[in-house]
């Protein structure tokens, strides 16, 4: 059973980050609104933490550098969350809407 | 030295504790992956959030597997409790249900499946140079536990900590001053 020992194995974590990575893409040209664009993001930036933990854990000389990078990744993750929510707030107050169709405003 | 790196050889038998680790490990990825897949996929937004969740508490069991129990708490308390809860705020706020059908003005019907090849050959592209390239070890110096990422964070890193605390104060200044502009 070698499928139970993929754990053990760097190329497995390496795959669910380009999963997730694969996700977030999709999701961002797939969702049309500003908060399915923002959930879509946060795997990518997901999908970046996975990676930087899988070569921390199997690769690093220092395990300790790929945990601070990857809280600090978690911090900038939440700032973004914020700022975005209330970006979409302040735009939802002026529009009525947060469509990504009808916010062309600076559409030529 | 061989591409893949493995740091055990011998597959463990389903009923060994290693083998049970193993399928808690697979688990945990299904988590993983059928979050995202809600996530990404779901009609309804609040769906989607949830399905964030799903992934992320998924993804903290990764992380726990990673050897870093300490980063597997911080994604729960983060992600799951913090991030996933703002974004339901988000929603709530809002109301931003997606339109379907005759809604879909602008758009051509390639979008999604253009979307999913981009993704397709973005996961397939990543998971090839995963694979194929040779990945070299370097001998291990540190440890993993928390002692170590605290008195690292206080000296060696001591910028990115005082850093991230101004980032994430004009964050939430930010955010303050945002929503509550044009508001009467």
């Amino acid at each position: 059973m070698q499928l139970l020992n993929l754990y053990n194995c760097l190329s497995t974590y390496l795959v669910i980050g380009a999963l997730l990575f694969s996700f977030g893409i999709y999701g961002m040209v797939v969702r049309r609104t500003v908060i399915g664009m923002l959930i879509s993001s946060e795997f990518i930036l997901a999908a970046a933490s996975t990676n930087f933990m899988a070569f921390n854990r199997f690769l690093a000389p220092d395990p300790v550098v790929g945990q601070i990078f990857t809280l600090v990744i978690m911090a900038i993750a939440a700032a973004e969350a914020a700022i975005a929510i209330s970006i979409m707030i302040a735009v939802y107050r002026n529009y009525k809407t947060i469509d990504t169709d009808d916010l062309v405003d600076l559409q030529g | 030295m061989q591409a893949i790196v493995c740091q055990s050889g011998a597959a463990p038998a389903l009923f060994s504790a290693e083998g049970i680790v193993g399928v808690i490990f697979l688990l945990t990825v299904t988590l993983v992956c059928t979050g995202a897949m809600i996530a990404v996929n779901a009609q309804r937004l609040v769906r989607a959030v949830a399905g964030l969740a799903i992934c992320f508490t998924g993804l903290a069991g990764v992380y726990y597997f990673l050897l870093s129990p300490f980063l597997a708490m911080m994604q729960l308390l983060i992600y799951v409790g913090a991030v996933s809860i703002l974004i339901a705020f988000g929603i709530m706020m809002a109301t931003p249900e997606e339109k379907s059908g005759a809604g879909m003005k602008n758009r051509s019907v390639l979008a999604g499946p253009l979307a999913f090849s981009t993704a397709a050959l973005m996961f397939a592209a990543l998971t090839v140079l995963g694979l194929k390239t040779q990945w070299q070890i370097f001998p291990r110096q540190g440890t993993f536990d928390i002692k170590a990422v605290g008195m690292a964070l206080l000296t060696t890193h001591s910028l990115v900590f005082e850093l991230i605390s101004i980032v994430l104060l004009l964050a939430i200044i930010g955010a303050l001053v945002l929503a509550q502009r044009g508001r009467n």
